[in-house]
């Protein structure tokens, strides 16, 4: 007998693994779940595992101290060696895990997975993924930056929309009265103690239910799920015409658990760490904070929700959408599994999909914030000022000097929080201009206290000029019939095909 | 393989459980159960206040802080200033530099706005060109007296209250304003008003004699 082979009988007389080991990975499973389709589930448990060493490395240097934290990340960045290699492993390997999280939890619930009776493991998988949310936000504090900074004010801030003990939650949260050393701490001992330990343990039960109940058979419209009968169905499908998971299944696995390891490198050695940003001191004004990709839709829901909507939604929409989570199982335990004949399942799943993408996206731009610096940074086009008078020109100035710019575009550069104005004389009379300008409304601020009268003409005047060629300007009806004594003229044709208007 | 000593089966198992069901073992068993359970009762008050020391304060963090002499504030200005946090620690570094805006109407008569939104707290970048405070996150807009002007916010500026000692100008503050500490119950104070711009600001808007 050789020597490894004595040792390894040696270790084997004292732990007894082989014998669960090879139960756990020899059992049989369907033919039809050896597909790509089943290879997410997996992928996340080697991406946590990725996460849980390039954190261990990252902790070999990283310290959650506020008045440390910021420049020990510029040193993993700039002086230790590969340390922004590692650094950048972990926060690409964080936004692979929530899309790979995402993906199985939709694969699964598509192919009827979470029925009976893997309801528990769905259970399960749903807290999975609010931890692995939940480490994703813990990790953007640690990254301890302005965007870690505002981050926190904003959790705070909905924290304390809770009624009655908001302010205690707040402060819960934050570790005192405001963000500060405690702050940091506390989202240490979350994001490196108490999230990655409840999300070990629970993808452990999670694994241990998947072998114990059997991979999800490939599911066939009209083969119905019964309590009854489920069990000895499913026995048979794996008996009968099944192959052993590993190597017959598991190979795939192992296609893509490398391929994944290999993409999470590629756009780290590419695209390299996030951040840090600015330091994280709040009186640093100057600062456009933005969330990590994985809440980059939350950004935009929180923009466009009405304001008296806002603390109904933040405080009810979470935990209802939830309990659905929950309950699916409960609801839905039986019954077709086959999305072919789960048409409400299918579309669900691509309205979010597709609501997901759409609010991601705009995040990405965020129309609704006003451009800070597009009244001094983004100069009027030339062709807006030719041919204009003193005095309009003088309204161009106004226009950017008063941070008009900052949420209207004109020439395509400028912010998009109101309309681009490159046409506004089609649409506005100089009347209505004027009180749009002085008076606000339609989520616009007034303007009259800050602009004395010569600018609010000048200004208008600028406004009013701004109708494309061929375009008619808005005209008010009625001042052309004051003009003429009352008398309605013959026709109105004339004054709309030229580009003046009358006064 | 065979030197492994086979586990018991269920059925023995069951055997040996159902032998001891009322036993002296199995009522010394019980009282062990309930000891260890009175003590990790005993053990998670301890736990649970030290968990939720930040919140059992009686008082709030508040206290009156100076931001230095009010002659240095010029009427008209609308000033970022900062101050230490007086509820921090040396290693808190920067964060517990907190900023604020010193609005000054007149000598004597100042406004102190928290620079967080009272959206979700970013914070907010004033203009002077303008009198308008932006904010960076979601666009909320307030007026130069801190009412809401646009956006999402539901209502104005969070304000620090103020007092004038020996010449300083004192702001009562420690925590980081949100919609349910202190900062939220402020009264606005009451001006005259547009009706088109108190339609859509809850705070009174500006009182110049401009509008309307």
């Amino acid at each position: 007998m050789p020597w490894y082979r004595r040792t390894y009988d040696w270790l084997e007389r004292r732990l007894q693994l082989e014998g669960p080991i090879k139960d756990a990975v020899l059992h049989p499973v369907p033919k039809s779940t050896a597909s790509w389709w089943y290879v997410f589930g997996s992928a996340s448990a080697v991406l946590l595992v990725l996460q849980v060493v390039t954190g261990i490395l990252l902790a070999l240097v990283y310290s959650p101290s506020a008045s440390h934290a910021w420049n020990i990340l510029q040193m993993l960045n700039h002086q230790v060696p590969l340390g922004w290699f590692l650094r950048a492993m972990h926060g690409w390997g964080s936004n692979f895990m929530v899309a790979i999280v995402v993906i199985h939890m939709a694969q699964v619930f598509l192919f009827g997975a979470y029925k009976f009776p893997r309801e528990l493991t769905w259970i399960i998988g749903v807290f999975l993924l609010l931890l692995t949310l939940g480490m994703a936000f813990t990790g953007q504090v640690l990254r301890f930056d302005q965007d870690a900074y505002w981050g926190l004010a904003i959790g705070a801030s909905i924290l304390g929309r809770v009624p009655w003990i908001g302010g205690q939650l707040v402060h819960l949260m934050l570790g005192g009265p405001i963000i500060n050393g405690a702050t940091l701490t506390r989202f240490f001992a979350l994001h490196v103690f108490i999230l990655p330990g409840t999300l070990l343990v629970l993808t452990g039960l999670h694994v241990w239910m998947v072998v114990k109940l059997g991979i999800n058979e490939w599911p066939m419209p009209g083969r119905l799920v019964r309590r009854e009968t489920y069990i000895q169905e499913y026995n048979e499908l794996a008996h009968k015409d099944g192959l052993p998971f590993f190597p017959g299944a598991a190979w795939k696995d192992a296609y893509f658990a490398a391929a994944i390891l290999l993409a999470v490198a590629l756009c780290a050695a590419y695209f390299g760490p996030y951040g840090p940003t600015g330091t994280p001191d709040p009186t640093i004004i100057n600062t456009v904070p933005k969330p990590d990709p994985p809440f980059l839709w939350i950004y935009t829901v929180l923009s466009y929700l009405p304001p008296e909507m806002e603390t109904p939604f933040l405080l009810i929409v979470p935990p209802l959408a939830i309990a659905v989570l929950l309950g699916l199982p409960f609801v839905a335990g039986v019954g077709e599994k086959s999305w072919w004949r789960r048409p409400v399942a299918v579309f669900s799943v691509m309205f979010l999909a597709v609501c997901w993408a759409s609010f991601t996206h705009l995040a990405t731009y965020t129309p609704w914030s006003p451009k800070m610096n597009a009244w001094s940074g983004a100069p009027i086009p030339t062709a807006f000022l030719e041919r204009r008078t003193p005095l309009e020109r003088q309204g161009a100035n106004v226009f950017q000097e008063k941070q008009c710019r900052n949420c209207h575009s004109i020439g395509g550069s400028g912010g998009l929080r109101g309309p681009a104005l490159d046409d506004v004389a089609t649409r506005l009379t100089e009347d209505q201009l004027i009180r749009q300008v002085l008076l606000g409304g339609g989520n616009m601020p007034a303007y009259g206290s800050t602009l004395s009268p010569p600018e609010t003409t000048a200004l208008v005047r600028f406004l009013n000029t701004l109708h494309p060629n061929y375009q008619p300007a808005a005209s008010d009806a009625s001042r052309a019939v004051a003009g003429q004594g009352g008398v309605p003229s013959a026709s109105t044709v004339e004054r709309g095909n030229g580009q003046h208007k009358t006064q | 393989m065979d030197e492994k000593l086979p586990p018991p089966s269920p059925q023995e198992q069951q055997q040996l459980l159902e032998r001891d069901r009322i036993s002296r073992r199995s009522f010394l068993m019980n009282v062990g159960l309930a000891i260890n359970g009175m003590v990790g009762v005993l053990l998670a008050v301890p736990v649970v206040a030290y968990i939720l020391g930040p919140v059992m304060r009686r008082r709030e963090y508040l206290t009156w802080i100076d931001l230095g002499d009010a002659a240095k504030f010029n009427p008209g200005e609308t000033k970022l200033v900062s101050f230490r946090n007086p509820f921090t620690n040396e290693w808190d570094g920067e964060t517990a530099n907190i900023p604020a805006y010193v609005r000054t109407e007149a000598h004597g008569r100042y406004t102190v706005f928290a620079v967080n939104c009272a959206h979700l707290g970013c914070p907010v970048r004033w203009f002077s060109e303008s009198q308008l405070f932006m904010c960076p996150c979601h666009g909320g807009v307030y007026y130069a007296d801190g009412s809401r002007a646009s956006g999402p916010p539901e209502r104005g500026l969070f304000e620090y209250p103020t007092k004038i000692e020996n010449g300083h100008l004192f702001i009562e503050a420690g925590q980081m304003p949100t919609l349910s500490n202190s900062a939220a119950l402020r009264p606005c104070s009451e001006k005259s008003q547009p009706t088109l711009v108190k339609r859509i600001a809850p705070c009174p808007g500006t009182d110049e004699p401009t509008i309307g």
